[in-house]
């Protein structure tokens, strides 16, 4: 039982937006140009960024729809993204994501954990002002959705599986889609 | 200095805002719906959320901005700044409502993690006549904060400690609201301390280290705009 009245059936944070059509709005836009938008940064790598910050947040809705969302965009490889999540540094991915990981990690706990160090690393590898900036943000965001959905207590499915089709749809569909919420495609 | 090159003289989040056009759009529609909207909640006791989740997370640009805009809304006295200060240090015993304290308590929670809020919270909030709607944009207004408080300070940006740059922060907000605004536009606190500092020879943003504050500032700062926790 979510801790307020949101659609029955509509996991994680499909409930609270169906009740709250304006705030989603900008929720789908923020997440669509942030995870979807022109970047140096791939899709995959910044879903992955989404997901290893909410996996630290311990929000199982999303972490596994985008790890699912990630894995998606890598052809299905979903034993990557748990890796990372694990532990991200020994994960086959570049020293410049790994980087960039450790800052989100660093934003996950608060904003004055980022340290110049961490920056410098980043740059070290190759980040560019633009991909920091991004990572801060999309780090930040989800310490927002990973709240949001958690802080109202919604309808979580546990199992990974269920998570797929909605992962498909995050990565090749988008998050601006109208009517979202009322297809129930990602139920 | 802030972690990237930001643009220089815009304190806080404007920094990033300028810096990133398309993330901007979506942020300032995202406070600007629960904020500012068609509410049973008072723009004051909303934007009152989100300087009580910015001190919890020691935010100081975002809560002297917010805490600011909460006062002015409030008639914009000393006495409405000085509510403010209080509501921040310890809102259980200040004259709020109930209500206004049942909801603090979730946003607090919400602050902590999402997963702190528990069914009695809800309760006591209920006990107290708050509405779904009072409750899902309490929460969501917490956790947006908890957003933007890691994205000020996430990338280091310029926060200074001027009380007058707050108060004409605070003055814009609750005439304008959040969106559509020129945020490039130099603050007229601002401009008269960068001129101050610069009649000594120095520039006020590259020397400054927002852990340290100003280093010229002399005298108490008014206790409104004391960071907490520190």
């Amino acid at each position: 039982m979510a801790h307020i009245r949101v659609p029955e059936g509509a996991p994680g944070i499909l409930g609270p937006m169906a009740i709250s059509p304006e705030s989603t709005k900008a929720l789908r836009e923020l997440v669509e140009v942030l995870l979807r938008g022109p970047n140096t940064l791939t899709p995959a790598e910044r879903e992955m960024i989404a997901t290893y910050v909410s996996s630290q947040n311990d929000c199982c809705f999303c972490q596994l729809s985008h790890g699912a969302a990630a894995a998606e965009h890598l052809s299905g490889d979903y034993e990557l993204i748990d890796r990372v999540k694990r532990d991200y540094a020994t994960a086959e991915i570049s020293g410049k994501l790994k980087s960039l990981l450790a800052i989100a990690g660093k934003v996950q706990k608060g904003g004055k954990h980022v340290t110049p160090e961490d920056v410098v690393r980043a740059r070290q590898q190759g980040a560019t002002d633009k991909e920091i900036h991004d990572t801060v943000l999309i780090a930040a965001a989800f310490c927002m959705f990973n709240r949001y959905v958690d802080g109202l207590g919604t309808w979580q499915p546990t199992d990974p599986n269920e998570y797929r089709e909605m992962g498909r749809i995050m990565a090749h569909v988008g998050y601006v889609r109208p009517n979202w919420e009322k297809t129930g495609e990602a139920a | 200095m802030a972690h990237i090159q930001l643009p220089e003289g815009l304190p806080g989040i404007r920094g990033p805002m300028v810096f990133s056009p398309e993330t901007t759009k979506p942020l300032c529609d995202l406070v600007q719906v629960p904020l500012t909207g068609p509410h049973s909640l008072t723009p004051a006791e909303r934007e009152l959320i989100a300087t009580y989740v910015s001190s919890q997370n020691d935010c100081i640009y975002c809560q002297s901005c917010h805490g600011s805009t909460a006062a002015q809304y409030l008639g914009g006295s000393d006495a409405d700044y000085e509510l403010i200060a209080q509501i921040k240090r310890n809102y259980p015993a200040t004259p709020i409502s109930a209500k206004m304290k049942a909801l603090l308590a979730i946003a607090g929670k919400v602050q902590k993690g999402g997963k702190y809020v528990s069914t009695e919270d809800i309760e006591l909030a209920r006990q107290q006549a708050a509405t779904d709607k009072e409750i899902h944009d309490t929460v969501l207004i917490a956790a947006a904060f908890c957003m933007f408080n890691r994205y000020v300070d996430g990338l280091a940006t310029w926060q200074p400690r001027d009380p007058e740059i707050y108060r004409e922060i605070g003055k814009q907000t609750a005439q304008l609201g959040y969106v559509g605004r020129d945020y490039k536009k130099p603050l007229q606190a601002i401009a008269a301390r960068q001129q101050k500092v610069e009649a000594k020879g120095d520039s006020l943003w590259r020397t400054f280290d927002y852990r340290k504050g100003f280093p010229e500032s002399s005298g108490p700062w008014p206790s409104v705009l004391k960071p907490q926790n520190r």
